[in-house]
């Protein structure tokens, strides 16, 4: 802490902070499409992930077609129906939350939301997009190539990964899909370390950790996360490629396959699971915790209050991003893993209910007695806090072993992580996106298409969702294009199927929706001026809507307060803006001196 | 997957530590606006460039001690057969302690701001590493040469695909040293930025070399026995 002599109207000078200096893109290549500023680069992020999301949106659809309606549709074959799982699992998770949340949010607000004018290493920054870009395309390749994609199942487990009965395993299927990984994973690390460090270094005066807004703490607790769970899948990834091309033996067994022993022998598929879940459990939190983040900021501001107990949210997202890494095996328990090992696992994963709930109820009690606006941004926060603990509390009785035993690889799984990792994520996308595309384009998103795409969406996901738990329950396993009516099967689901199914094809079209809404309103939209929600944060006190390249104009922002202070009794409005000098009024502390710590 | 755990605990205690003395107790709801209490930025005085690339480097340790778990635990199964160390690795070992040392005088001299031994020494730095990379390749031949393939047992293919995983990075090390010199060779005095330069290739070689040493213990089968006898003492 440094003291400085404030001046005579009551604010400090800023200090000379050595501001950086910026590339100057000198042409339009460089300034729209290789660019080194993070906006952009969060604007290409986006696009793209959306544009591959939507391709695995359109495979969910053509499931369901399946699931609902079994034997109509002849191009389904079960081989496609596997290669539509796999690749609509794994865009989902890898290719669409992870680069929309860290690639497109964290380049867009890391900078604005902490006062800086750029990330760290802008360069290293636009390789990390262009190496996505090549990992999506690869991905997509692989749709074309001879043999079609992987249907390994996201998980890729071997040895069926890449043995000639699994679609794409001795085709280029499961090559291009673990290339394609390997450069995700190499782009991911080069964006990941611009998002920490600037973090770290890029903070504007004044914005110590304490006073980042908890939309940043999730973003950065994430990526240090993923930069640490990562690796795990790269060495998981590289090793497989070693034993399909190469014909090593790291994780196949020895196998007769139609008759023929095949050359593998001695390796462990068991090892695969664990590489592959040390990544895959902290990767349900590197989607969770920027949404964590971002949703309590939106709580805050639309509900005009402060947010509850924001020392304890900070905790619980450093906790929770510690504790994920040591549930991993939780994913395992019918691996035939020691009992003991089981119950070690099924206590860590319960302990990391505690931080998470801790979470939910901060978010209740911020919203109680406050002045909740519904806008849109809210509604989906709302819908986030629904969807969420509903995903949790399912979660709890499969994080016991005893319950997980017999729902495992049923419905009820596939129900219970659509709920957490999949529409509560994607809620929290839509309430971001339609809280800072204000600032993006300068323009609002038209309301009515808004509030349609919102209640399609969140009454849809509950109609898809919801019925998908009882579909488990009574027995109907995962990943199988058709049962029909086996006799362990304690009822028949076919009207509920079909009734999903439905229920999936009409939320898919509301995205269209939502879709055309960002074409309409970037024309059409009202004007938003430069901060339509009276927020707090930085990025809402930019010179200019849209921010240009250096965000601040010619002088960094300077820090005086967290990003809360909303409703400050006595205050003239009812917000402070973080770099707002004003003291505050004496009325919300009667004498500072003695509030302030020392 | 416990090398990769007593790695994470190292990572989260120096996390922590650092947290605890980012005042993470301070209640911020309180100092809103108070005047003439502007905290200071607490953001470290170190360069960025250097804290990028501490935060690469914890990286590039997680990912080797990933690979490391993967080795003991692909050990425990029967078929498992190390192929023997061949003895070239003992002096791409000192050769690669050689660039590590070179690189450190190359710190030395370009604080002192002496061009000449700063310009020798990193150029020493670079052939050092590619003799070692050189080194590696013909251990790679040896063992074939022996029969030795990667296909024969995983205990091979995991000697070629770490020692392989390490080159590569030290390849990359490379590019970032060739630039460096680069720029040491065009100017005519030592700048604050090319110190920086100089100082951050060397951190990378340390590393590199401590990690390479963690390696070649695995490879060796010393660090199998040191477990052993670990469990021996525990039993
Ligand atoms: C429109 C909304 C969605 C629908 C209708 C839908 C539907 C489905 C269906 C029918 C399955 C296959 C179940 C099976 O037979 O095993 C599935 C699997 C899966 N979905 Fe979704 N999904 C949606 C959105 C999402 C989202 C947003 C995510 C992001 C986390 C996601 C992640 C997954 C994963 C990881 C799998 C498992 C793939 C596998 O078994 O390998 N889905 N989904
Ligand atoms: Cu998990």
């Amino acid at each position: 802490m440094v003291d400085v002599t404030p001046q005579s109207d009551g604010t400090v000078p800023p200090a000379e902070v050595p501001d950086v200096e910026l590339y100057h893109p000198r042409s339009w290549w460089t300034t729209y499409v290789f660019s080194q500023d993070a906006k952009v680069i969060a604007i290409q992020y986006s696009g793209t992930a959306i544009a591959i999301g939507l391709v695995a949106l359109v495979l969910s659809w053509l499931m369901r077609l399946q699931l609902g309606f079994p034997g109509t549709f002849d191009f389904i074959t079960p081989e496609a129906y596997y290669q539509f799982i796999t690749m609509h699992g794994m865009i989902m998770v890898i290719y669409l939350l992870t680069a929309l949340f860290l690639g497109g949010f964290g380049n867009y607000l890391i900078p604005l939301m902490v006062g800086a004018r750029d990330m760290v290493f802008p360069y290293v920054n636009m390789l990390s997009y262009w190496i996505y870009l090549v990992a999506v395309l690869v991905l997509v390749v692989s749709f074309f190539a001879p043999g079609g994609p992987t249907g390994a199942g996201w998980t890729l487990y071997p040895p069926q990964a890449i043995l000639g009965g699994t679609p794409g395993g001795q085709s280029w299927g499961i090559i291009l899909m673990l290339v394609s990984l390997i450069l995700f994973i190499i782009g991911f690390t080069m964006g990941g370390l611009n998002y920490v460090v600037t973090v770290l270094q890029g903070r504007a005066r004044g914005m110590t950790l304490m006073r980042m807004p908890l939309t940043i703490w999730g973003i950065f607790t994430a990526t240090v996360m993923a930069l640490l769970a990562f690796p795990a899948l790269f060495v998981a990834c590289v090793m497989m490629l070693f034993d399909r091309v190469l014909g090593t033996s790291f994780f196949m067994p020895a196998l007769v396959e139609m008759g023929e022993q095949l050359s593998y022998g001695g390796g462990s598929p068991i090892l695969f699971q664990h590489l592959f879940w040390f990544f895959g459990h902290p990767e349900v939190y590197i989607v969770a915790l920027p949404a964590f983040g971002i949703v309590s900021d939106l709580i805050s501001t639309h509900a005009r209050k402060n947010i509850f107990g924001y020392r304890m949210m900070v905790w619980a997202i450093v906790i929770i991003g510690a504790l994920s890494f040591v549930v991993w095996a939780h994913h395992m328990y019918v691996s035939g893993m020691h009992p003991w090992f089981g119950f070690f696992f099924a206590t860590t994963t319960l302990i990391i209910a505690v931080p998470t709930a801790i979470k939910v109820y901060n978010w209740v009690l911020t919203l109680w007695r406050g002045d909740i606006h519904l806008t849109l941004p809210m509604l989906f926060a709302l819908a986030f806090i629904v969807t969420f603990v509903n995903g949790g509390l399912t979660g709890l009785f499969l994080g016991n072993v005893v319950v997980d035993v017999p729902l495992s690889d049923t419905m009820f799984v596939v129900a219970h992580f659509h709920m957490v990792m999949g529409v509560a994520p994607i809620m929290v996308i839509f309430g971001a996106i339609y809280h800072w595309y204000p600032k993006i384009t300068g323009k609002m998103l038209n309301e009515a298409m808004g509030q349609f795409h919102f209640w399609i969406t969140f009454l849809g996901a509950y109609a898809i969702f919801f019925p998908m738990h009882y579909v488990g329950l009574v027995g109907v396993p995962r990943r199988y294009p058709e049962i029909g009516e086996p006799a362990f099967m304690t009822a028949p689901v076919d009207n509920l199927n079909a009734f999903i199914t439905i229920a999936a094809l009409v939320v898919g079209f509301a995205q269209m929706v939502f879709l055309f809404n960002l074409f309409w309103s970037l024309r059409f939209g009202r004007d938003a001026g430069g901060n339509p929600w009276r927020a707090t944060t930085l990025e809402w006190q930019t010179p200019t809507t849209p921010p240009p390249h250096g965000n601040w104009g010619d002088k960094l922002p300077v820090v005086y307060r967290w990003a809360y202070d909303y409703s400050v009794p006595g205050a003239p409005e009812d917000f402070i803006a973080q770099n707002d000098p004003r003291p505050q009024h004496s009325a919300a502390h009667p004498d500072p001196s003695a509030a302030r710590p020392a | 997957m416990s090398v990769i755990l007593v790695f994470l605990l190292v990572i989260f205690c120096v996390a922590g530590w650092w947290l605890a003395n980012q005042r993470i107790m301070s209640k911020p709801w309180l100092e809103g606006g108070v005047v003439g209490a502007l905290p200071d930025n607490d953001v470290t005085h170190m360069p960025t460039a250097k804290v990028g690339l501490g935060v690469l480097l914890a990286v590039i340790g997680g990912l080797f001690a990933l690979f490391a778990s993967a080795y003991f635990m692909r050990m425990e199964y029967a078929d498992w057969q190390a192929p023997p160390m061949p003895a070239v690795l003992w002096l791409n070992t000192g050769i690669l302690a050689l660039a590590s040392v070179a690189l450190h005088c190359a710190v030395v001299a370009a604080r002192g701001g002496r061009m000449d031994t700063t310009r020798l020494a990193l150029a020493a730095a670079a052939i050092a590493s590619l003799v070692f990379l050189a080194g590696q390749l013909v251990a790679w031949r040896e063992l074939a040469a022996e029969g030795h393939n990667l296909r024969v047992n995983a205990a091979n293919g995991f000697f070629y695909l770490i020692t392989g995983m390490h080159g590569l990075h030290i390849i990359g090390g490379l590019v970032g040293l060739g630039w460096t010199v680069r720029q040491v060779w065009r100017s005519q005095t030592i700048t604050a930025r090319l110190r920086l330069g100089v100082e951050l290739c060397a951190m990378y070689w340390h590393v590199l070399f401590v990690i390479w040493l963690g390696l070649f213990v695995l490879l060796a089968g010393w660090a199998s026995n040191l477990v052993a006898a670990c469990r021996q003492l525990l039993m």
